[in-house]
């Protein structure tokens, strides 16, 4: 691990005055690019780069970026799914790195994954009942008869027909089986949810039924949520706090409102700009960004954005621009934000 | 004049054990030349299938034409042998998919591709076809185009392939160039230059273009004219302008709603559409939409609505219209959610 003095060095802006439920400090993934016969690591990917920051309990926080960017691997290694090859994941408290694996296990049931693919992520072997039961057996000594009206319960909860627990995840509507994945992951009555592209693969109208379903179990239940999503009208809608990720690096981070108002941060002023907007006589001027995303294998010097941006200077080349706090609670990345 | 692709009652379905399902019913579209038609709905309301079967590629995927006219500029395509469709496209009309990487070959380099697909529809020596694929690659915005003929598509990013499969979609110049969800695999930023580039080339080449998409966003950027289709039939069309101003059909105004706005006030809960969209075997009586519409009414439930006229620029397929139909009264107020009749 790090050292603490350094971790809290790189101490993030908290949104509230009581402590956070989750928080990152100054965490890096690198997964190694292997090669020749003796699969030595001859460089690194540096999916997340030195990344902090802090969610308060019953925040929504909300992480955007294009593919690549390192959001879905922060929100892995935020539940500890990977281990951090840098810094320190704190959760109610306590740094993870330092649990035991038989605390960890306990853990998780207070730390849950919703996915993306509502296809995927269902065991078509399963019926209905065994899966969203599957946590009370890993995790409780619950009777069966206990376990079947907790299922009873929780489809009750994320709006699905209980009667249809004997039936199998491919009778069901893509929606439906969303709904399913979400009755699991509240199943141990969570404090932190990942929800990771868990709205993406659906249709716009099922899509805002599942985004309403999520606000309303987050009021009930005191959920937190770290919201990963590159859809961006659903993360202003469901975010308090919008991250906004570039390349391995956090750019920016400031409330939802604002940061879709008025954005800190060149690249996200581009992203925000580059999503047609539902009007045939919308002449807004378009940012447009040459060039595709570079490898996080190899990416830019100084700030890593710099190849893109429309803004850059010679000191955009050298020198990379820290997360730091400016005006109102924002924080943005860069040496001239668009204040 | 006469529009150049004109599709007249079109039903395609597919052959399963029990019996055929319909994917698509009833579907008349037309586009004009030089015209961008968007095709807007979810999965499964049958806008891929409308695609395939105008390429007559629909028989390759295990589907089947089961009538209707698809006519353009004059031929009547479901008549033309496979043969002789080989010949109509890439010459007349070109197809582009939603998987770049997919679309190309991972053995060969992109310029060959490209010099393949010049050299199927033109009589041109390989030497020629190579210069014209570097010329194509240039003319889709792809930086040092002679060195980029020499790499593989793994080589390449999505955009970049994506722009590939564009300059081979565009080879022979073909009169329509049919885009099915040609940016959703990509990031943002990128489509954004694609959506650019697809404009401009459409400029420059003054071809029509029928671009499926999911995203009204996309559709208000690029469509001159709009159909909204769901589980098969098409349930309104009409000019971009007059769609987005005052969306007629139910089902169109909960699509419309049911996205959030990047600007404004949030709101506290998102409009939905109860439901989801049925399955093909199981295609409700009446009209499709009915077990979803916050506004059914008895008859719903039994008569299938024609496409009526709702404006001088838009029709829909929705009994709301029937006793005005004629006089294209205005759109019920739907903010008020009560409707003046």
């Amino acid at each position: 691990m790090m050292g603490s003095d350094l971790a809290s060095a790189n101490k993030p802006l908290l949104a509230t005055a009581s402590s956070p439920l989750v928080e990152a400090r100054n965490v890096s993934k690198h997964f190694p690019i292997k090669q020749g016969l003796f699969n030595r690591a001859v460089g690194s990917v540096r999916a997340v780069d030195r990344v902090s920051l802090a969610i308060a309990r019953g925040e929504t926080f909300g992480l955007v970026g294009e593919s690549g960017c390192g959001k879905s691997t922060l929100g892995r290694v935020m539940l500890q799914l990977q281990a951090a090859t840098a810094g320190e994941v704190w959760f109610e408290g306590s740094s993870l790195g330092e649990r035991k694996p038989r605390e960890l296990r306990e853990l998780r049931g207070r730390m849950q994954l919703i996915f993306q693919d509502p296809f995927g992520s269902l065991n078509p072997r399963f019926l209905v009942r065994d899966i969203i039961g599957e946590p009370f057996r890993v995790h409780t000594k619950l009777s069966s008869r206990d376990i079947d009206a907790r299922v009873v319960d929780l489809m009750e909860k994320v709006g699905l027909d209980p009667s249809l627990r004997g039936h199998y995840p491919h009778e069901f509507s893509g929606g439906q089986r969303q709904r399913i994945g979400i009755a699991r992951a509240i199943a141990l009555r969570p404090s932190f949810v990942v929800a990771d592209e868990a709205v993406s693969a659906l249709d716009v109208s099922v899509q805002s039924q599942i985004v309403n379903l999520l606000m309303r179990l987050q009021r009930e239940l005191g959920l937190t949520y770290l919201f990963i999503a590159h859809g961006l009208h659903i993360v202003r809608h469901i975010s308090d706090r919008v991250g906004v990720m570039y390349l391995g690096r956090l750019v920016e981070v400031s409330s939802a409102d604002e940061l879709f108002k008025q954005p800190l941060h060149p690249y996200t002023s581009a992203l925000l700009s580059a999503v047609p907007k539902p009007d045939p006589r919308d002449q807004r001027e378009r940012i447009m960004l040459q060039g595709d995303v570079p490898s996080p294998a190899n990416p830019p010097s100084g700030c890593r954005f710099h190849t893109r941006c429309p803004i850059a200077r010679p000191r955009c080349m050298q020198e990379e621009p820290e997360l730091r706090p400016l005006s109102g609670g924002r924080e943005a990345a860069c040496h001239f934000p668009l204040i | 004049m006469e529009p150049l692709l004109t599709i007249k009652d079109l039903t395609a379905g597919f052959a399963t054990d029990n019996g055929t399902v319909k994917a698509i019913d009833c579907v008349s579209l037309s586009i004009d030349r030089g015209q961008t038609l968007c095709l807007v709905g979810e999965s499964g309301s049958g806008k891929s299938v409308t695609s395939l079967a105008i390429m007559r590629l629909l028989e390759f995927a295990g589907g089947r034409i089961l009538e209707g006219s698809i006519r353009l500029a004059g031929n009547e395509l479901t008549e033309q042998t496979q043969r002789q469709m080989i010949r109509i496209r890439g010459n007349q009309m070109a197809m582009i998919f939603q998987e770049p990487m997919s679309a190309l070959n991972p053995v060969f380099t992109v310029g060959d591709q490209i010099a393949e697909s010049i050299r199927l529809h033109q009589r041109k020596r390989k030497s020629e076809a190579k210069v014209m694929a570097v010329d194509l690659l240039r003319m889709v915005g792809i930086p040092d185009p002679e060195t980029r003929a020499r790499q593989y598509p793994h080589e390449l990013s999505g955009g970049m392939c994506q722009r590939v499969v564009i300059a081979i979609a565009l080879a022979c110049r073909p009169e329509l160039l049919i885009a099915d969800e040609p940016t959703t695999a990509l990031d943002v930023t990128v489509q954004a230059q694609l959506l650019d580039l697809l404009q401009q080339l459409q400029r420059e080449l003054g071809m029509s273009m029928l671009l499926i998409t999911h995203d009204m966003g996309i559709a208000a950027r690029m469509a001159d004219q709009i159909a909204v289709m769901y589980a098969g039939v098409v349930v309104e069309m009409g000019s971009v302008e007059a769609l987005f101003d005052q969306p007629a059909h139910p089902y169109t105004v909960g699509l419309m709603q049911s996205v959030p706005s990047m600007e404004g006030e949030r709101l506290s809960e998102l409009h939905t559409i109860q439901g989801h969209v049925p399955a093909l075997h199981a295609i409700p009586a009446g009209c499709r939409f009915h077990p979803r519409c916050p506004r059914a009414m008895p008859r719903c439930t039994s008569e299938a609505p024609p496409m009526m006229a709702v404006g001088p620029q838009q029709q829909a397929a929705c009994w709301l219209y029937d006793d005005r139909a004629s006089g294209f009264a205005a759109a019920p107020d739907w903010d008020n959610g009560e409707a003046e009749r």
